[in-house]
């Protein structure tokens, strides 16, 4: 007789920890006429749980040294490295061929090795020192923006989920992510790759659900700094742009699609998570006429 | 006991009132579109006034529906059959010559501005026009650099930009957005206040005299309702506006889910953090030209000052001394320190939160200062006894009113200072200079002054976290609104 089969249970992620949705309800995402499983149907609670867990993080995260952010983000990659073939697997279970799926887990992890490498570089690059006319020294550094709010690709289950969070945690803010609803076991996965990737809980935090229930949430929170949206659905946009006014979040409309493009890799997807900081001081000028205060 | 001196008798200046004769204005003024004056279709016109005398200036077009609609197309029309088509260089040459006139023009401009706006001709002359002319100049150069602006990437014009102006600094803030925009390679439709159109139809007549071509520059008169037009129009691609953070948030909503780009400079409520160890005598001049500075109709006043505990009393003293000596009155006269409120409808507000700030119980303190009879007019104001919970600590009044607040420890400052839901500026006073790295690190804000307050500059960025906008205006940070990238 063979051998009864372990079904695994998928949770999300808050805080680092790996709640059940206090929903209490799932819902059975399905592919190749195969249930992939039983999922969290998350609620507006557990992304307020969520918005708690991202926020009391933000702090600590944006703070470590850029070096430190770099080495967490390598540390993902090499776990996910460690753990290729259950990713393997699961895109497989959702549907992939086994090269595309080979493929995608490899750009997965060079796209995480990608941003690592951003994390003390990017500073450089959008930063400047402002000749102002008057006895000043003056200069601008992108800040993080903050709490990010992801919707990640609904088509791209791994890869499209990992080039939205790269950057973002790459540029020191943290984040709440919803996974693709039809494609969501990488994403629980994932989570379990970053709890033991140093990745300081509550820096990203993973959801499962409908997106159709979550959106205006995701969308309206007022202590969401900005809102990462992939796709091109014009009613789903416009209601993000509506909510999204009540506290002025930033929302970024990225197009979906075609995650094994370069066009997912380069720094100006940290700096559309940032925030231009302009520092003056006085330079004291002996003997001349004239205070720069 | 009689020590000091009492500005309102012992220190009387004699009247140093700039001359008003040189300067050219019309009785009456069209809507400029399509590089003409033309008559507004709507047939209103409105009167606009000195806030200082209550008397009539100019009677200023009313624009409508259809003149909104002709001013988007001149400019569309300029930009897809000249701007667009024109090198970098060439575009730069005619900024540069906006930039020459204006400072050709500068009295001219300086007295108009102060006229029109209430705001004293010291800043108007030393700061406003001058410094619109530097932006301009500034962005000029920019025009045929743009690709290394942004590395490894294509810039591109948008289109047609729809810029709303605010009335606390007229000029200023049109330099700052008709510069960077035409630098970029896009064409503009401009609406200035309704309270101070004049030197944007003065602008009008320099960008006539620089031959800029028909069109790349429209000029729109009228209130919010003409603004609404022009944000909700098909044809723009690009929304710039500086205005209360309630007025962005409904041009938000209105340009949700369009491919509209936005630039939104909005309100805000800085704290400006005065520390022990700072040098008090500049920290006090500080905070007096933090927040009296242009009669405090400034975004980024500094209308929380936060004092610490162990130099509170002795910081008090030195800032009530100060403001006795501010002189409030004729904007004209060079020797004014505070101007007139810049419209009834303002000094409403502010008075309205000066008697919110009393019933909620925080001191008030206002100098012996004369103010005139006839114009709107606002004392220099401060608050003690302020709780974080009022609403003279919450609410940005841009009125010349300081919130005070006490604190003792770096960690309980910069908790108090971000709690708000703004963050355009902050201030730090210290010698201390980790200190300072360590407040300007923390604080969140889009900039940070420390050692000094309310400095501009064109090469430096500037525009807000949170609810005090998106985007920034100056320097490189400041082309990026107006372009797009493969």
């Amino acid at each position: 007789m063979s051998r009864i089969e372990i079904v695994k249970t998928y949770k999300i992620y808050i805080g680092g920890k790996f709640p059940r949705t206090e929903s209490g309800r799932y819902y059975q995402p399905e592919a190749n006429g195969k249930v992939l499983g039983n999922i969290c149907l998350s609620s507006r609670k557990d992304f307020r749980n969520a918005v708690v867990a991202a926020r009391s993080a933000q702090g600590g995260w944006s703070a470590k040294s850029a070096y430190n952010r770099s080495q967490i983000l390598y540390r993902i990659a090499e776990i996910l490295e460690g753990r290729k073939n259950q990713f393997i697997e699961e895109l497989i279970q959702q549907g992939s061929k086994k090269a595309q799926a080979e493929k995608e887990v490899d750009l997965s992890i060079d796209r995480l090795i990608y941003f690592a490498g951003w994390c003390d570089k990017y500073t450089q690059i959008f930063s400047s020192v402002n000749p102002v006319a008057s006895s000043h020294f003056n200069f601008s550094v992108p800040e993080p923006t903050g709490l990010v709010a992801i919707l990640a690709p609904e088509e791209s289950g791994l890869l499209g989920l990992i080039s939205q969070i790269a950057p973002t945690i790459a540029g020191g803010n943290t984040c709440i992510v919803l996974a693709s609803e039809n494609k969501p076991l990488c994403s629980v996965t994932l989570a379990e790759v970053l709890s033991t990737s140093d990745v300081p809980g509550g820096v990203i935090n993973i959801l499962t659900g409908n997106r159709k229930e979550l959106i205006p949430h995701f969308a309206a929170h007022m202590d969401v700094n900005a809102l990462v949206y992939s796709g091109d659905n014009a009613a789903e946009i416009k209601s993000i742009h509506e909510a999204a006014v009540d506290n002025l979040k930033r929302v970024i409309i990225r197009d979906g699609g075609n995650y094994v493009s370069d066009k997912h890799e380069n720094p100006y997807l940290i700096s559309s998570l940032q925030e231009t900081k302009t520092t003056w001081h006085p330079i004291e000028k002996i003997g001349a006429a004239g205070s720069g205060y | 006991m009689k020590n000091k001196i009492d500005y309102s008798s012992d220190w009387n200046l004699d009247p140093a009132p700039e001359s008003t004769g040189h300067i050219k204005l019309k009785k009456k003024y069209d809507l400029f579109i399509g590089g003409k004056w033309v008559k507004p279709k709507s047939g209103k016109y409105f009167a606009t006034i000195n806030p200082a005398t209550e008397q009539k200036i100019a009677d200023v077009a009313e624009a409508g529906q259809a003149d909104v609609d002709a001013a988007v197309k001149a400019a569309k029309k300029a930009y897809d059959t000249v701007w667009s088509k024109l090198s970098g260089k060439e575009r730069g040459k005619y900024i540069y010559r906006i930039a020459r006139l204006i400072q050709e023009k500068a009295r001219e401009f300086s007295v108009i501005e102060s006229l029109d706006s209430g705001k004293v001709i010291r800043e108007s002359r030393d700061i406003d026009i001058p410094l619109a002319a530097a932006h301009f100049f500034y962005y000029a150069g920019w025009a045929d650099k743009l690709a290394y602006a942004f590395p490894n990437r294509q810039p591109k014009s948008l289109g047609v930009a729809a810029q709303i102006t605010p009335w606390n600094f007229p000029m200023l803030m049109i330099a700052w957005k008709i510069a960077p925009a035409l630098a970029a390679g896009n064409t503009v439709v401009l609406k200035p206040a309704e309270t101070t159109s004049l030197t944007a139809l003065k602008l009008a007549e320099v960008i006539q005299e620089a031959g800029l071509p028909e069109g790349v520059v429209n000029i729109v008169t009228g209130y919010g309702k003409t603004g609404a037009m022009m944000v909700e129009h098909k044809d723009i691609a690009k929304v710039a506006f500086t205005g209360s953070t309630g007025v962005g948030k409904i041009i938000m909503k209105s340009i949700a889910g369009t491919n509209k780009k936005s630039t939104m400079e909005l309100g805000g409520k800085a704290a400006n953090i005065i520390f022990e160890d700072a040098p008090l005598d500049q920290a006090v001049e500080g905070i007096i030209n933090g927040i009296y500075f242009n009669q405090g109709h400034v975004c980024c006043a500094g209308s929380r000052l936060f004092v610490q505990e162990s130099v509170y009393d002795v910081v008090l003293r030195k800032l009530k001394d100060r403001m006795e000596s501010l002189y409030v009155g004729d904007p004209m006269d060079k020797n004014t320190d505070i101007g007139a409120i810049n419209s009834k409808k303002q000094l409403d507000v502010i008075n309205d939160y000066i008697k919110i700030g009393k019933a909620e119980g925080a001191e008030i303190y206002q100098p012996k200062c004369k103010i005139p009879k006839k114009g709107f007019w606002c004392k220099p104001t401060l608050f003690t006894n302020v709780a974080q919970s009022n609403r003279i600590a919450q609410e940005e009044i841009f009125g010349p009113v300081l919130a005070i607040q006490t604190f003792r420890t770096v960690d309980e400052v910069i908790t108090k200072a971000n709690n708000t839901p703004y963050g355009l500026s902050a201030g730090v006073w210290t010698d201390k200079g980790s200190k300072i790295f360590n407040l300007t690190s923390q604080l969140k804000a889009g900039v940070v002054w420390a050692n000094t307050y309310n400095k501009f500059d064109p090469t430096s960025p500037f525009g807000g976290y949170k609810e005090s906008g998106h985007g920034r205006e100056g320097g490189l940070h400041g082309l990026e609104p107006y372009l797009k990238f493969d």
